[in-house]
């Protein structure tokens, strides 16, 4: 009996050896130790073993089933992973294949420029105050100190409206005179964003209507070396940490002390290339300190109060960060353009 | 203004590079736009400091074999002079007159290996100067044109400067002549006639630097060197002579206009000689963009250039003669006046004026003489036989100038000029330097006696300076005196007044008007980067933010999350380009507002002549424009359209959204198995979205409007109020703004007014707690009359439903055989749930129960079996 029991634990060895992939393994697993398989059915011989017989062959048989078992688990288990694996190869994919882009929008590249401009001034206490595009050529001029004819007018081409002393305003500077009646005599810092028109030829590098962003603040104690600190903070926020800002003296007739803002180059830091025209150095903005009579038409005494005024141009700020080179494009609404931002 | 480097040394003396001269300047408010070199490093052609030196001419003798070709023999400062072969005509005259070294005859002398511009080739050529045989005699250097030297596109002969000229440069009045008294052979030519323009900005507050001395001022002022001004004193020796026949008796100068013409300044010159200008004027008139002509008119521009004040030549023969019609015993009678009704006026270009009433003219008693400030008439011009003139300098009204000017369209550098500002102590000085070159450069002869016009000379501009407002302005920590000493080197003359100074200003600057403008010159001479940074110190105002604003930018994030691009159009437009939104008008352009539209009078282009009154028109022109190239089409655009009011001067100026959408309805992938295209209910979806995501409930309600298609447009309902349209567009709206589009292909759109909505986005929500107990979840298919909305139905649902119905979702909806003719069934998934149990199959079918007999009750419906 116990010779049988070797012979079989022999046989099923041998046969689980040879038995490759699950299907044979768990077809030897059903003719060997299932409930119908050689070995299960060697428990019926315990029947007819003497008393004494029957532990030992008891325990031998247990002994080869356990053995069976843990050799069986153990190949089946390798079976499995390679199973496993030859499944996972079979799905390999080319992940160099593009992907299925979900339909996104995006804001307009001068929304997000307009937004950094907030962010930035909004930062040092500035709010946003908007006025309107048409305007009255008395705020958008005369209160501004530019007279009848005054040859400051011929640097900003009005349009004319059917309507007489209404026109589009040719800068967000329109919009002082209003933020001042509104807010005297309360300080102001307030950033004026919008469209503005200008009758030019349009090209690659003029535009009839572009936005501006006016700065202003006024306060009884505010010095052109503040106006200064403000514009070089912005530039750095704007522009990167190392920027330098120079100041050179310029006109605009509602502000005296006048300046035009540079910066120094970010694409050649400095050194010179095409965009700064070799100079290293980047117009950026037109500011100064608020004309006196352009405060006293605002309700603030200029003995009193001082203040200052930048305009800023988001196209050109977008046109130098991301080297676009047509203004054109920012109107054009190409689809092409728009989604670059 | 073009600023010929030499010139400004006549009056300044300048220690410091080209560069650096021009940065001082462009920090000071003269932006420097250009500097062009002439033959110095850095030049667009160098002179070869070796090869191309000045040259004296001492003999020109005949080419044995060309008669178009001469021998001169030159003097270069080496040992032996140098044979050159040339053709130059200007040489000719002096063929055959033996040795020249008594007529002091200088040119420009180029040696092989020198790089020039090509002479014979069109445009600047550059080329190698190589030794070749001309007509047999080897040649290996050549005197130069201006055109090969890269001064000007002059090629007709070589440069030449004679012995007349160089007694004749301005060496007496200015220190620093062309030429050096005795010029040495061999200099290089860098050093004679290279030089550096400066292209100046000029502002509207800048007038005073349209002039050679006001640039060297200011110059003077920001190094700190000495300011040489030129002195025409009469009494004074360096003066002008003057000894012809006296002016009195033979002028009288009446101004009846003094606001317009303040001042005018006549003299008469006799005898001048309508001869080429000596070269250095030529050449400096060159660099400084003007053609030389002859030596009358080029003295006029050449102290117009320099001293500032723009003067007029006329012939004084014809005045006279004039003058022997009105006045045969009697002088000459100049009036400046405004004109008669129907005055005309010929310049001297030709051109008749009908002249505006306010533009100045002189005149005298036969008629008109010229137009003040602006242009000379043709009849009194210098003519070629001319030989004595009357000359004029004279001050008119900036703003007059600048109208008459405009409205003439004569826009002359003595317009220029006078318009931007010329104060009329300009015009004696002016008057004197043109007399005294006309004296020294065309032989004439001077009258005694000056005409000077000048009843209400200006008070000087008197400003008193506080120093303490001074400081508070600019953030600079100035003594008195040293903001005294800045401005007292910019010519103004202060003195101590109480605590401060009372500033003069100098007559040039017509820009000062109050210690504000002082200030600026402070800083300007203190020099601008020199200021500190400093943050704001002062009192931060109340922080209010910008409600509006928010909303409309969180608008915007919303949109873009939803998958829509932004766009900005031009407001601009027309009645027609907004009119193709309103189809089917025949005869008529019918507008999206019935409030009129601000027109502009001077329009850039016939169909931009309004302001917008639809934002929808622009974002389809958006749509249109990209139709050509992009299969999906999704965006909107926030801006504001314009309506003008019947009674307000300004129109309202009212924020609108508008969305288009068309094409396929996502981006395309090479795996799709087909493309579907944007319908209504993508819009309606988007715009349903759009609205939860503001917790805005809104409303849609079927409507007709002639830019929708009908049966798929629907009017949105806040409440009671109308926010706006939605719809699938009128395919005639789509082929009038043509959007192209497939077969079957919708164009989708929503035009929606954000000045309504805005304020109706509320500022809080409640957030609802999530559910503790499972739902029960039923579905339920409704029968009900084909024409009822299916929003009616879902209300209905979720009113009957009461508080354990939870959410209603449609997900299907038929209408078919399977039903009664004007029939459609709408089925639902209903959830139920309770916020403090777990619901039983008891609860949720006795709802259902209920549910069904209301929606019977209330709509007709029927239970779908
Ligand atoms: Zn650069």
């Amino acid at each position: 009996m116990l010779d049988e029991l070797e012979n079989q634990y022999k046989a099923a060895s041998t046969a689980l050896a040879a038995a490759e992939g699950r299907e044979a393994l768990e077809a030897w697993y059903r003719d060997t130790l299932g409930r119908k398989g050689n070995i299960y059915l060697l428990t019926r011989n315990l029947g007819a073993l003497s008393a004494e017989e029957r532990p030992a062959y008891g325990r031998r048989l247990n002994e080869v089933k356990a053995e069976l078992e843990a050799a069986y688990g153990e190949k089946l288990a390798l079976a499995e992973d390679e199973e496993l694996r030859a499944q996972l190869a079979a799905g390999a994919l080319d992940v160099t294949l593009p992907g299925r882009k979900p339909a996104e929008g995006r804001l307009h590249v001068i929304t997000q420029t307009l937004r950094d401009l907030y962010r930035v001034f909004g930062d040092m206490g500035f709010q946003v105050y908007r006025t309107r595009d048409v305007e009255t050529d008395e705020m958008n001029f005369e209160l501004l100190n530019f007279p009848p004819h005054h040859p400051a007018r011929e640097m900003q081409d009005s349009f004319y409206t059917t309507v007489e002393g209404v026109i589009l305003r040719t800068h967000t500077s329109a919009g002082q005179i209003r933020a001042m009646r509104e807010y005297y005599p309360e300080p102001i810092r307030v950033v004026l964003p919008g469209m503005c028109y200008r009758n030019e030829q349009v090209t690659a590098r003029s535009e009839m209507q572009f936005t501006q962003l006016e700065l202003l603040a006024v306060g009884e104690n505010i010095t052109f070396a503040d106006l200064k600190g403000t514009l070089t903070e912005f530039a750095r926020r704007m522009f990167g940490a190392e920027r330098q800002t120079r100041f050179r003296a310029s006109y605009f007739p509602f502000t005296e002390p006048s300046a035009e803002m540079d910066i120094s180059c970010f694409l050649c830091g400095g050194a010179g290339c095409n965009i700064c025209k070799y100079t290293g150095w980047l117009e950026i903005l037109g500011c100064g300190m608020v004309h006196p009579t352009v405060l006293r038409n605002g309700g603030y005494d200029p003995l009193k109060y001082f203040g200052f005024a930048a305009g800023l141009g988001p196209e050109r700020i977008a046109m130098l960060k991301y080297g676009i080179d047509d203004i054109r494009q920012f109107w054009a609404n190409d689809l092409r353009f728009l989604e670059q931002f | 203004m073009r600023v010929p480097l030499s010139w400004l040394r006549d009056y300044v003396d300048i220690d410091l590079t080209i560069d650096e001269a021009a940065e001082l300047l462009t920090n000071a408010g003269l932006e420097v736009e250009s500097i062009t070199r002439i033959g110095l490093p850095g030049a667009e052609l160098e002179w070869d400091r070796e090869r191309v030196v000045l040259g004296r001419v001492l003999r020109v003798e005949p080419h044995p074999d060309a008669d178009r070709l001469v021998l001169a023999t030159v003097d270069y400062g080496a040992a032996e002079p140098k044979t050159v072969v040339t053709g130059a005509p200007n040489l000719f005259p002096y063929l055959g007159r033996g040795d020249l070294s008594g007529e002091a005859l200088y040119s420009p002398l180029a040696m092989e290996g020198a790089t020039l511009y090509d002479g014979h080739k069109d445009g600047r050529v550059k080329a190698k100067l190589k030794g070749r045989p001309l007509r047999g005699i080897y040649n290996d250097a050549m005197l130069c044109s201006e055109k090969e030297l890269g001064i000007s596109d002059e090629h007709e002969g070589i440069i030449l400067i004679t012995h007349d000229e160089l007694r004749m440069t301005n060496e007496e009045s200015s220190p620093a002549p062309l030429l050096p008294r005795s010029p040495v052979p061999g200099t290089p030519l860098q050093d004679v006639l290279g030089d550096a323009v400066l292209e100046i900005a000029i502002l509207p507050n800048t007038a005073r630097a349209t002039s050679i001395l006001g640039v060297a001022r200011e110059l003077a002022a920001l190094t700190g060197a000495e300011f040489r001004p030129p002195s025409y004193d009469v009494d004074d020796a360096a003066g002008v002579v003057m000894d012809g026949p006296p002016v009195d008796g033979r002028v009288v100068v009446t101004t009846e206009n003094p606001d317009l013409n303040p001042r005018f300044v006549a003299l008469i010159i006799e005898g001048v000689a309508q001869i080429p200008s000596p070269y250095w004027m030529q050449y400096r008139l060159r660099l400084a963009g003007q053609r030389p002509i002859n030596v009358v008119v080029d003295v006029s521009n050449y102290v117009m250039l320099e001293v500032g004040q723009p003067n007029h030549t006329f012939d004084y023969d014809t005045l006279r003669r004039r003058a022997d019609e009105y006045a045969p015993d009697g002088p000459i009678q100049i009036n400046t006046r405004l004109p008669h009704p129907g005055e005309t006026l010929t310049t001297l270009d030709g051109a008749t004026h009908k002249l505006e009433p306010y533009t100045i003219l002189v005149t005298d008693p036969a008629g008109n003489l010229s137009i003040g400030g602006i242009m000379g008439g043709l009849e009194s011009e210098i003519r070629p036989e001319t030989s004595n003139v009357l000359l004029e300098a004279a001050a008119w009204d900036f703003i007059n100038i600048r109208r008459s000017a405009t409205a003439l369209d004569l826009h002359t550098e003595a317009a220029y000029r006078f318009s931007r500002g010329v104060h009329p102590s300009l015009a004696l000085l002016g008057a004197q330097r043109a007399a005294d070159l006309l004296r020294r450069l065309a032989g004439g002869t001077v009258a005694r006696g000056i005409i000077d016009t000048y009843p209400n000379p200006p008070a000087p501009v008197v400003v008193d300076l506080d120093p303490v407002y001074a400081r508070k302005l600019s953030g600079l920590d100035l003594t008195t005196q040293e903001m005294g000493e800045m401005l007292e080197r910019l010519g103004f003359a202060v003195e101590s007044h109480g605590d401060g100074l009372r500033v003069t200003a100098p007559d040039h600057r017509l820009d000062i008007e109050g210690p504000h403008d002082l200030v600026e010159e402070i800083c300007r001479i203190y020099g601008y980067d020199r200021i500190p940074s400093t943050r704001l110190a002062d009192t931060l105002p109340p922080q209010r933010g910008n409600p509006k604003l928010e909303r409309e930018e969180r608008v915007r994030d919303t949109l873009v999350r939803l998958g829509l691009q932004e766009v900005w159009s031009y407001r601009l437009t027309s009645a027609a380009r907004e009119a193709r939104l309103l189809p089917g008008s025949p005869g008529q352009l019918p507008s999206p507002d019935e409030r009129p539209y601000v027109t502009l009078s001077n329009p850039p282009a016939p169909d931009r002549n309004v302001m917008r009154h639809t934002i929808l028109a622009s974002a389809l022109e958006a749509a249109a424009a990209n139709s050509r190239h992009a299969e999906r089409i999704a965006l909107f655009e926030i801006g504001d359209v314009y309506l003008a009011g019947e009674d307000e001067l300004l129109p309202d100026e009212l924020t609108r959204l508008a969305v288009v959408l068309t094409g396929r309805r996502d981006r395309g992938h090479w795996d799709d198995d087909g493309v579907a295209t944007f319908d209504f209910l993508d819009l309606k979806g988007i715009l349903d979205a759009f609205f939860e995501d503001l917790h805005l409930p809104v409303a849609y309600e079927a409507t007709t409007h002639p830019t929708y298609r009908p049966g798929r447009a629907a009017r949105l309902l806040v409440g009671n109020r109308q926010i706006g349209t939605m719809g699938e567009l009128h395919p005639g709206v789509a082929k009038g703004f043509e959007v192209r589009v497939e077969r079957g292909q919708a164009v989708l759109a929503a035009d929606l007014d954000l000045e309504a909505l805005l304020p109706l986005i509320p500022d809080h929500y409640r957030y609802t707690s999530l559910p503790a107990y499972p739902p029960v979840r039923e579905d339920l298919a409704l029968v009900v009359d084909a024409t009822l909305p299916a929003a009616a139905v879902e209300a209905a649902l979720r009113q009957s439903g009461g508080a354990l119905l939870r959410d209603v979702v449609l997900f299907d909806v038929y209408e078919g055989r399977q039903l009664p003719p004007g029939k459609k069934s709408l089925a639902y998934h209903l959830t139920f749930q309770a916020p403090n149990r777990t619901l039983t199959d008891d609860d949720v079918s006795k709802q259902r129960g209920r549910l069904l007999k209301l929606l019977e009750r209330e709509l007709g419906a029927k239970l779908r079996e």
